[in-house]
């Protein structure tokens, strides 16, 4: 393809003025820190959920001396986020990164890791295994336990004995929530059911404000939710007058009079520790999982309307978990289908690896996982 | 349309009078998208301004990121990839006049194909089970969107509405497939389709660090043009574009058109799928909805359906994907800022349609012929 003569002007022009605004090396730049930390979020890092989590521990690691942080959200599971860290890298000189979204584990990570051996990758919910790249590492918590307090305090305000879960999809880490979240409620009244709708994505505002409306149709009157932004479900419950329980992050400024508590990541903790430790000189665990004691999660405060006998047993429960070694699955245990799940006298420890492949939903829980 | 110009045969090259015509004539469909393109940059710097941003920081950023850099250049061609194949699915419709705007449905579509086939396929070398992986997810985008052709030939639907619709019936019907019966039992928190195999991934050019999708959308790209310019197929087709009467009263077969040239479309997109599953993701899962298709279409009509134009508009705005992360790590802005700028330059080329025509320097006669 020849170019004409005036387009060839125009586009000598253009390059003219590309070059001169480079030559004046103006470019915004980096502060200079003594490390640079990366953050990627799958979603905006201000929806009230998964993504605030994580952006709320970015910000507590921006707080610490000598440390450069850069975010970017909306970051697709796809070769984006393999650009991005490798942008990170080379740009910004990141030598710490954390891919927030479960989705960038494999292949991304696992793919970009082995290419730059001198930076630390670190992954929430990733599945760390031998023969993995070792400058991967793969953290998680067990936020099954914060719903099976959220159950609790739902057990004791709940008037009508059901439960409303809106829930993303049906995989073991939202099974457990369900499932922890009514074995909660049930400590308090064997006789209480929960709800559960299943939207088909993580985000979807409108699947999800349906799904809190038809629970409370249902006549569902505490609900909870496993989504990656609790917001939608959070407004709408509380505008349809039920109490609600909080997920990922504090949801209590959109309901404050309706809010019970939340099961919420503790990610400033986990992340500061992290990053003092590189910043001594220290290595990371390349597979690392912990619960309330270990400081990966925490309560939201109690809220306004939480009665005494309410706030007694979260507190003696709490107190319980805090020892460590919590078994929220006890025999005997069956699963809605009238399968057995644990005979009596048998437990899963909060730490059993078993709950990552949670495929069933317990009895009580009406709904179902396919 | 672009019909005019490009019918037109280009007599008397040889003499200088008829050679200066024809720059002339060929110079307006460069030179009027090419300003356009400056228009809507100019106008993007001018709303920067008005946020208090740089618009010279931003363009050299834009600059390093996409075109600066030889990461940056990997970057880019690395997102260009899957753009030139779903552009081809806007494009092939267009020159008939219809607005198929859903290759997302046959993106994904042909990317769960190629992740459900290449279990069955792995006994076989890598050489031909790859094409035949390759040739079944073409064939799936072909059904899908040749439906749609054949649906507005034979039914009278329209084919906007239709092709939108049935992305979204894709992407369900991806769901369930890749949650349900394709789904691989050890893909726990991500469902998806069982890994592909070593030997059934497709890999990167040699020396890039860029897959060859790349490559054959770019040959997919100049097989398009001359089978539109140089071939009676496509020359029937620019005339059923221009009037199906007068077609029909040719005696053109526009039934067979229609639905061939939107097949055609829906194979390059299933091709685009395939390509997200074997060189990137190694699986199938919901990580191939992530709006290339919809990207295409805005690549296609910058491009103003021209197959050989797609290449270099889809690396421009590859490019301008590829600058977003810097973007909004360097000056604070939201990654929608790319979105916006993308929206400025779309309003900028279509409104310049209107201007073919009326500058007299385009005019051939100007130049010595008529």
């Amino acid at each position: 393809m020849t170019m004409p003569p005036f387009a060839r002007r125009r586009f000598l022009q253009g390059s003219a003025a590309l070059a001169g605004a480079t030559a004046l090396g103006a470019l915004p730049s980096m502060a200079a820190g003594e490390m640079t930390v990366g953050f990627i979020y799958v979603g905006p890092k201000d929806d009230f959920g998964y993504n605030q989590a994580h952006a709320e521990g970015a910000a507590a690691v921006k707080a610490m001396a000598g440390v450069t942080v850069v975010e970017e959200e909306n970051v697709a599971e796809t070769i984006d986020v393999q650009n991005t860290m490798e942008s990170m890298i080379n740009f910004d000189g990141a030598t710490l990164l954390f891919p927030t979204s479960f989705g960038y584990f494999d292949p991304h990570v696992l793919a970009v890791a082995p290419k730059y051996p001198d930076v630390r990758f670190e992954h929430a919910a990733g599945l760390w295994t031998e023969g993995m790249p070792t400058n991967v590492g793969s953290y998680f918590g067990y936020i099954g336990l914060g719903q099976y307090l959220n159950g609790i305090v739902a057990g004791h305000m709940t008037q009508t004995k059901r439960l409303g879960f809106v829930a993303a999809k049906p995989i073991p880490q939202v099974l457990q929530n369900i499932n922890s979240f009514l074995l909660g409620a049930r400590q308090v009244d064997p006789a209480i059911t929960c709800q559960v709708i299943f939207t088909g994505e993580w985000s979807l505002a409108v699947k999800e404000a349906e799904a809190t409306n038809a629970l409370a149709d249902a006549g569902c009157d505490v609900i909870t939710c496993h989504v990656d932004g609790p917001k939608v479900v959070i407004e709408t419950a509380a505008g349809r007058d039920c109490f609600v329980c909080g997920y990922h992050a504090n949801q209590a400024p959109l309901a404050p009079e309706k809010y019970l508590t939340g099961a919420e990541w503790n990610w400033p903790g986990v992340y500061t520790r992290m990053v003092q430790t590189m910043l001594d000189g220290g290595t990371i665990s390349n597979f690392d999982r912990g619960g309330l004691a270990e400081g990966y999660i925490k309560m939201s405060p109690l809220g306004p309307a939480v009665t005494d006998a309410a706030r007694n047993q979260f507190d003696a429960t709490q107190a319980e978990m805090m020892k460590g070694g919590f078994a929220a699955y006890q025999g005997p245990l069956m699963d809605n289908n009238g399968n057995q799940i644990l005979a009596e006298g048998e437990v899963f420890l909060e730490t059993d690896i078993a709950l990552e492949s949670m495929d069933y939903l317990v009895e009580g829980v009406i709904g179902s996982t396919s | 349309m672009a019909i005019a110009d490009q019918t037109m045969p280009p007599r008397g090259l040889l003499s200088p009078d008829g050679w200066l015509a024809a720059i002339a004539r060929r110079s307006e469909a460069l030179v009027i998208p090419l300003g356009a393109l400056l228009v809507g940059l100019a106008a993007f710097g001018v709303f920067l301004l008005s946020q208090g941003k740089s618009p010279v920081d931003f363009y050299a950023l834009v600059y390093k990121a996409g075109f600066g850099t030889a990461f940056s250049w990997q970057n880019t061609l690395s997102r260009t990839a899957p753009l030139l194949l779903a552009a081809l699915c806007v494009a092939l419709p267009a020159r008939l006049g219809l607005v198929v705007i859903g290759g997302e449905g046959a993106i994904v579509l042909g990317g769960v194909a190629a992740g459900a086939l290449a279990g069955s396929l792995s006994g076989l070398p890598g050489a031909l089970a790859i094409p035949l992986m390759a040739l079944a997810g073409a064939a799936i985008g072909a059904v899908w969107i040749g439906t749609v052709g054949a649906l507005r030939h034979y039914r009278g639907v329209n084919e906007t509405i239709a092709s939108l619709l049935m992305a979204y019936i894709a992407i369900a019907l991806m769901n369930h497939l890749v949650e349900g019966p394709f789904r691989d039992p050890a893909s726990l928190n991500k469902p998806s389709t069982a890994p592909l195999a070593e030997h059934m991934r497709i890999g990167d050019i040699p020396g890039w660090n860029v897959h060859w999708g790349l490559v054959v959308g770019i040959v997919a790209c100049i097989l398009c043009w001359i089978l539109i310019e140089r071939t009676t197929w496509g020359f029937a087709a620019r005339i059923a574009g221009g009037n199906v009467r007068a077609a029909q009263v040719q005696g053109l077969p526009v039934g067979r058109l229609i639905v061939g040239f939107t097949a055609l479309g829906g194979a390059f997109a299933g091709l685009a799928g395939v390509f997200e599953v074997a060189a990137v993701h190694g699986t199938a899962n919901a990580s191939l909805a992530v709006g290339y298709g919809y990207t295409g279409i805005l690549i296609a009509f910058l491009a103003r359906h021209n197959p050989l134009a797609i290449i270099p508009v889809a690396v421009l705005l590859a490019g301008f994907e590829a600058s977003s992360g810097l973007v909004q790590r360097r000056m604070d802005l939201p990654d929608a800022t790319i979105l916006v700028l993308q929206g400025f330059v779309f309003v900028a080329i279509l409104v310049s349609d209107t201007l073919y025509g009326r500058f007299r320097m385009f005019a051939p006669e100007r130049w010595g012929r008529g």
